[in-house]
């Protein structure tokens, strides 16, 4: 599944977009990131990180969904928006 | 529209014989504001049973007409099989509500889309509520609510719930879906080709297993994303040919249903009127 | 043709029709300003994010204490009054001494304490809650503390529960819910105990204003009231500090597991709408706690008149039970009335400290509520020293859940032994924190 280029989520800086190319979660995890909009083609924003690191705020969709680093180290992205 | 006073209480109304309308959504979409407004005091919540699922039911009056407005629980999609996007399938699925209000977040329209979608593939009488349409407008989205109606076949009422704007315009739309003189005409999802034959095959093999007028696409794609309970009732034994499919009076106890939490009952009153507040500290065992 | 991948095209074929429609019936302009990331920035930078917390906590937690105080004053002299009336009627009906007691003395007045003392904080407190939840702070809390709760295996939404819990804990116990996960729900529904709820506040501020504002020491209101609202806060901080140190160990002894996937939605800040805060958070919240309040305290207040009226053997039943409890109540700082006080009290914790009262006057009747001076001068005459208050305070903080609270468990949980685990696990922790802090004051020479 891991295309060439992709990176996991939980890499991308503040600040940085990207495009969500697969997807490595599995079981409801998977459904669940895949409901709240981390389809492949979406484009996801890193809007912040929370005072401690962890978790970090990404922008999907049009809203704003907060994720812990190892969940979204399930989302690939590529970094061309 | 207002509330109709305290002593119209959730069982008695849930049993009486007024439109059942459920409010399905989003998290975070403004649906509580909307059941609130719509139902004043007249509600009530409970359990469902056997869930710790919250959910509340009240009563609304709009030109003289009661309805019994059902607060489903707040989930993004229909599908992953948690127990609110259990709760909620299944009302809509066999509570056969006469009209299905979703509540849209008009500022996360995309996401909020895909539940509607999901919503329309179980049943047509649906309503969209274009919720928080002014916080949209701020944040730069200019919303044509007649080509989204277009594209989904069904009837969208732009809204503030927050100052009750757009809700009399919404009631206006839930009664005329339930006395017939609103038709929708949802246009289905298409899915890649080969979905769709599987699709096919499936729904062929539960209708001889459900009462006419399941909603057999929406159950064979829950069975496609592996739903469990689904799975079960395709895996149980299938009626003998030639007999008719089960219609009508759920069937005794007993008899072989799939699963408990499966009973393709055709309008499971209980669901609302079991968890009455007196009633709601028999839940657990 | 593997499930994963037909669910995964069928999630994504909706999502590109949902794409489609966006496309076709949305234009973009440019938006207007929107000031929730500026906000935002603020609320999640370790340098004012934290402090900020601290400040809206201890704010909220002194707004309620200062704000409470004239109203409960008024409502304590109206019940007064009526008191007054009512015992006139009784005498003019003929009735005999021991009805005018129980339902004067013991019905009537724990009533009147519960609502007196409890009615005002919280129609201060739960639109203070409500306007905080409307404006969409508290989802920002549980993204800041996430981190802690993970690293005690526990959900960070546990700290929206602990909010929750702050007005009540049978609320914060039902609004468990929101964690998906059943083992760190459990850890949320067992710890919340040691947020403390309303009912306990106001023995908690009263105490303090005692203790810490001066005992009465011709302090004004306000200096006083700042006072009492620091020492309550760090009280509330030790419950917290406690509730991560039991999820941690409930996380790797009963509740074992890992971390559950984690998700939270950040809403937009919101204008809240002042006045449906008002209705919602006085109907649904205030009114619901206070209605089961009164329900429990009623009967309590009869059953201890009874217990400070009937002797046997000389002294009443509540001086044998408090002399029962003595040897226990010794070693955890405080004495055998203070600990048969918090075992008559598991109906509603706000009745705890009137049935102390009663029983340390003797009058075998909860007192009216009078001054803090007055107050604190029982207190000294019956041996409490700033130990004593201390050791008063962590039981309260720290000790069993009331019976609403034990009852929700049940009926979340739908568990017996869970239940009881509710009922034992905080009772072990205030019973051994307790006795720490005698056994150190007492060494250091305090008590």
């Amino acid at each position: 599944m891991p295309s060439p280029g992709s990176v996991p989520l939980h890499l991308l800086p503040p600040g940085a977009a990207a495009k969500v190319v697969g997807m490595e979660a599995g079981g409801p995890k998977r459904r669940r990131l895949l409901d709240l909009g981390f389809v492949p083609g979406a484009v996801v924003e890193v809007v912040r990180r929370s005072p401690f690191g962890d978790p970090t705020a990404y922008a999907i969709k049009g809203s704003v969904i907060a994720l812990r680093r190892e969940d979204a180290a399930g989302i690939l992205v590529r970094g061309d928006v | 529209m207002a509330s109709d006073g305290l002593f119209r209480t959730g069982p008695r109304a849930a049993s009486g014989s007024h439109p059942v309308v459920a409010l399905a959504g989003n998290p975070n979409t403004g649906k509580s504001t909307v059941f609130n407004a719509l139902t004043g005091l007249a509600q009530h919540t409970g359990n469902w049973p056997g869930k710790t699922v919250r959910t509340a039911w009240g009563t609304a009056r709009h030109r003289g007409r009661l309805y019994t407005l059902v607060d489903l629980p707040g989930t993004y999609s229909l599908l992953a099989g948690s127990a609110e996007e259990e709760v909620a399938s299944d009302f809509l699925c066999h509570g056969r509500p006469d009209a299905t209000v979703v509540v849209a977040d008009a500022t996360a329209l995309e996401r909020n889309l895909n539940l509607v979608l999901q919503v329309l593939e179980v049943t047509g009488k649906v309503v969209v509520l274009l919720n928080l349409i002014d916080e949209a407008r701020r944040k730069g989205y200019d919303i044509d609510v007649g080509v989204l109606a277009e594209g989904l076949g069904v009837p969208v009422v732009p809204a503030v719930a927050r100052d009750g704007r757009g809700l009399p315009e919404l009631m206006d739309t839930v009664a005329a879906l339930c006395d017939g003189s609103l038709v929708t005409h949802p246009r289905p999802v298409v899915y890649p080709p080969d979905v769709e034959e599987s699709l096919r095959r499936l729904e062929a093999r539960l209708a001889g297993r459900l009462p006419r007028g399941a909603p057999l696409r929406w159950l064979a794609v829950r069975a496609l994303c592996g739903d469990a309970r689904v799975l079960r009732l395709l895996a149980g034994p299938a009626p003998p040919p030639g007999s008719p499919a089960p219609a009508g009076p759920a069937p005794p106890p007993g008899s072989p249903l799939p699963s408990p939490g499966f009973s393709p009952v055709v309008r499971p009153r209980p669901a609302v009127s079991r968890t009455s507040p007196e009633t709601k500290r028999s839940a657990g065992p | 043709m593997t499930r994963t991948a037909d669910a995964d095209r069928i999630v994504a074929a909706l999502y590109e029709r949902a794409g489609t429609l966006h496309r076709t019936a949305v234009t973009r302009r440019v938006p207007g300003r929107d000031l929730t990331p500026v906000i935002d920035s603020i609320l999640s930078s370790p340098l004012t994010g934290f402090p900020l917390m601290l400040l809206t906590l201890g704010l909220v937690i002194w707004v309620t204490v200062a704000g409470a105080n004239y109203p409960s004053e008024v409502l304590a002299r109206a019940f007064q009054a009526g008191e007054r009336v009512l015992a006139a009627a009784l005498s003019a009906v003929g009735a005999p001494a021991w009805a005018g007691g129980f339902l004067l003395d013991g019905v009537y007045r724990g009533l009147a304490w519960v609502i007196a003392v409890m009615l005002p904080p919280m129609a201060i407190f739960f639109p203070c809650f409500t306007l905080l939840e409307d404006l969409g702070y508290l989802p920002r809390i549980a993204f800041s503390l996430d981190a802690v709760f993970k690293k005690v295996g526990a959900c960070g939404r546990q700290a929206l529960t602990m909010g929750m819990g702050l007005g009540c804990n049978a609320a914060g116990v039902v609004s468990c819910r929101i964690i998906d996960s059943p083992r760190e729900r459990m850890t949320a529904i067992l710890t919340n105990v040691f947020t403390v709820c309303n009912g306990r506040f106001p023995a908690l501020i009263t105490l303090a204003a005692v203790f810490a504002g001066g005992a009465g020491a011709g302090r004004s209101a306000a200096g006083g009231g700042a006072a009492a609202a620091l020492v309550v806060t760090a009280v509330v901080l030790t419950g917290a500090v406690v509730t991560l140190a039991v999820s941690w160990l409930l996380s790797r002894t009963l509740l074992r597991g890992a971390p559950s996937f984690f998700v939270l939605e950040l809403p937009p800040f919101r204008r809240p709408r002042l006045g449906q805060v008002l209705v919602r958070s006085v109907l649904d919240r205030t009114l619901f706690v206070l209605g089961r309040a009164v329900t429990v305290a009623a009967p309590a207040g009869g059953l201890v008149w009874v217990l400070a009226n009937t002797s046997v053997g000389g002294s009443t039943l509540l001086a044998h039970l408090a002399g029962w409890l003595g040897p226990a109540g010794a070693a955890l700082g405080l004495d055998g009335f203070i600990l048969a006080a918090f075992v008559l009290g598991l109906p509603a914790n706000e009745i705890v400290l009137p049935i102390l009262l009663m029983s340390y006057l003797s009058t075998g009747a909860m007192v009216e509520v009078g001054s803090l001076e007055a107050l604190g001068s029982i207190l000294a005459a019956n041996g409490w020293t700033g130990l004593t208050a201390l050791c008063f305070m962590l039981f309260s903080l720290l000790h069993w859940p009331c019976a609403t609270t034990l009852l929700t468990i049940r009926k979340e949980t739908m568990s017996a032994r869970w239940t009881a685990a509710a009922a034992l696990l905080p009772t072990a922790v205030a019973a051994v924190v307790c006795a720490a802090v005698a056994a150190a004051g007492r060494l250091l020479g305090v008590g």
